[in-house]
């Protein structure tokens, strides 16, 4: 069980207010994901219901019972760490039995449940190594390893792929994604890469400066963002925003329109505008186009072998069906 | 850059370097050496020729030798153990946030700046005179009856202010340690069910391990030759005798140069097995 609800929980840190009054449920064994830029206090939400934090004011329940000035330990949480913070002096095994020695578990339990988590995770090969003799992707398991072997109510990441090169991270991100499927247990992961987000959530909330800006679904989050921020901080490239006479002609103050959702062509569309810098993906190019009179430049997603280049004159067709409309107070219209 | 105009031009430049080390090092060295050898009594006829390894037979079979090698040791250890374990409790201290943080720091390592004479003049006369020392007001105090500290506790009293001059510099190089220490391990250590304690003892000590062998071998090499607080203290009396100053006995009170060199030669040879020795230690430290 590990279902946590936070109750108008607040934090600040002297006179600064990090996170105001904040309510949020995460249901039993979901993976909830909060996301937003650097500074948003998704780290220090965490780190509140981890225990590691005191919070100032509110509650925090884990299965219904009131948890916020129960410590760390007994909150029945495991949190693996951006840094992973492996014991450098002790081996594989040992760090991975360690929540366990606190427990004061008979030897054999132990030996039983390390040799469960080192077959989970693959970490047979180099379970009596040190940490500082494996790469980022293996200490990243032994992180996870000792994480599970508490057999916890609720995973807490934190930023935990941050340190990995590109190709591990999607290979770790498709390994988290199945222990959870495996697992079934609660998980919450911070991020800041909205691509984890979307691929491994199944509730993603979208912090700003502490407040919550959107929860929901990726699928949700992607199809009605509540307000702008949500709307350019989902979806990558960046949905488009247009604001001015083109907008007004939509009824509203702003109109989002995503890359994906604009096809581009020779002629025929009712905007159009010269080809500026063009991103060849091979399966998808994105074209920058400008001069479109839209004040902004308009990022489009074609197919990787539609063939504009640079100074081409192209003109633009937008899906009205999968147009955002945002009033001036920055809010989804209807 | 390796030519070999460069590599000779690069020798002539060391070369008042190395001369002036060797001549440092090898200089008294030899000249121990050779003294150790000879019957050498500066007041009582001077030199007067070889007398084979009879100076290294007497400066062993004399009754003082082994209460001086036990009474080094007593010191050494005793300060050892006290500046580990109060330099570890006073870095961890230290490494608290508190108001006033960079006065309380500097406070700590005040007494490594005052010289080995004057502490244990000022250990001596201020705080241990049985009469005016500011012991013996508290022991008055609380109607006790002033302890003669140096020569009724003289062995404690030397450690004590040996301690005294040697723990700021234990802490320093623990306190350091301590910083370099990842806080995300401690908070790791902290949801995993580790109290404090057993975070100190599974996270921040053997974090430490590294920088407390270094602190023991430094501190072990400058212990073996302590002086000047024993001189002025209790002057070797009441078993405050250490091989250093029995060395100094024998060539200054007793004025025979070639035992006193005979001395210098086995405290050669025991600092460098205790170096030897804590240099392994050490390297099998620094490997993981």
């Amino acid at each position: 069980m590990g279902r946590i609800t936070l109750d108008k929980v607040t934090k600040s840190f002297g006179d600064v207010e990090v996170i105001p009054p904040l309510d949020l449920t995460i249901e039993d064994g979901e993976f909830t994901v909060f996301v937003g830029p650097s500074g948003c206090g998704k780290s220090t939400l965490l780190r509140l219901i981890a225990g590691l934090e005191d919070i100032t004011s509110g509650q925090i329940r884990i299965d219904g019972n009131d948890a916020t000035s129960v410590p760390p330990a007994r909150r029945g949480l495991a949190m693996v760490f951006q840094s992973y913070a492996l014991y450098p002096h002790m081996s594989v095994r040992k760090n991975i039995a360690f929540p366990l020695r606190m427990a004061k578990l008979d030897q054999a339990e132990i030996d039983r449940r390390v040799e469960g988590a080192a077959s989970v995770l693959n970490l047979a090969d180099y379970i009596d190594r040190k940490p500082g003799q494996l790469s980022g992707g293996q200490r990243q398991r032994v992180a996870i390893g000792r994480a599970i072997v508490r057999e916890p109510a609720a995973f807490l990441f934190d930023e935990p792929l941050s340190n990995l090169d590109a190709a591990l991270r999607v290979g770790m991100r498709l390994e988290i994604s199945e222990l959870h499927k495996r697992l079934e247990t609660t998980m919450i992961y911070v991020t800041h890469d909205q691509v984890e987000a979307m691929t491994m959530a199944d509730k993603i909330v979208v912090l700003r400066a502490g407040h919550i800006e959107q929860v929901g679904s990726p699928l949700e989050l992607y199809r009605t963002p509540r307000n702008l921020f949500v709307a350019g901080f989902i979806g990558s490239p960046r949905m488009n925003l247009i604001s001015g006479p083109e907008a007004e002609k939509h009824g509203c103050h702003t109109l989002g329109i995503r890359p994906e959702h604009i096809e581009v062509s020779a002629e025929g569309g009712p905007w159009s505008g010269v080809v500026g810098v063009s991103e060849h993906l091979g399966s998808d190019t994105f074209f920058h186009i400008h001069d479109t009179g839209l004040d902004e430049t308009i990022t489009v997603r074609a197919d990787g072998e539609v063939g504009f280049s640079h100074g081409d004159r192209v003109s633009l067709t937008p899906r009205e069906d999968v147009m955002h409309r945002f009033g001036a107070d920055g809010l989804r219209m209807a | 850059m390796a030519t070999k105009a460069s590599r000779s031009a690069a020798r002539l430049m060391m070369a008042p370097a190395v001369i002036l080390l060797l001549g440092w090092m090898l200089v008294p060295l030899t000249m121990t050496l050779w003294f150790s050898f000879r019957r050498y009594l500066p007041l009582r006829g001077g030199d007067q020729g070889w007398t084979g390894f009879d100076n290294y037979v007497r400066f062993v079979t004399s009754s003082a030798f082994w209460p001086a090698v036990q009474a080094t040791l007593v010191i050494v250890g005793g300060v050892l153990i006290i500046t580990v374990c109060l330099g570890v409790l006073l870095a961890i201290l230290l490494d608290q946030p508190m108001w006033g943080q960079g006065i309380v720091r500097v406070l700590v390592i005040a007494p490594f700046f005052v010289m080995p004479t004057v502490s244990a003049l000022v250990w001596k006369n201020m705080f241990m005179d049985p009469v005016n020392g500011l012991f013996a007001h508290v022991w008055r105090f609380f109607g006790a009856e002033p302890l003669s500290w140096l020569s009724e506790a003289s062995m404690p009293s030397i450690i004590l202010i040996v301690s005294w001059q040697w723990l700021p510099f234990a802490t320093l190089i623990l306190l350091t340690a301590i910083q370099s220490l990842d806080s995300e391990q401690l908070e790791a250590a902290e949801m995993d069910g580790a109290p404090k304690l057993k975070q100190f003892w599974f996270i921040i000590l053997p974090h430490l391990s590294r920088a407390i062998t270094i602190v023991i071998l430094i501190q072990t090499i400058f212990l073996l030759s302590i002086f000047a607080e024993i001189f002025v203290t209790t002057g070797g009396a009441f078993g405050t005798r250490t091989l250093t100053y029995l060395i100094f006995q024998r060539v200054l009170e007793s004025q025979n140069v070639g035992l006193g060199s005979a001395g210098g030669v086995y405290a050669i040879i025991l600092a460098n097995i205790v170096a030897l020795f804590l240099m392994r230690i050490v390297g099998k430290n620094l490997d993981n």
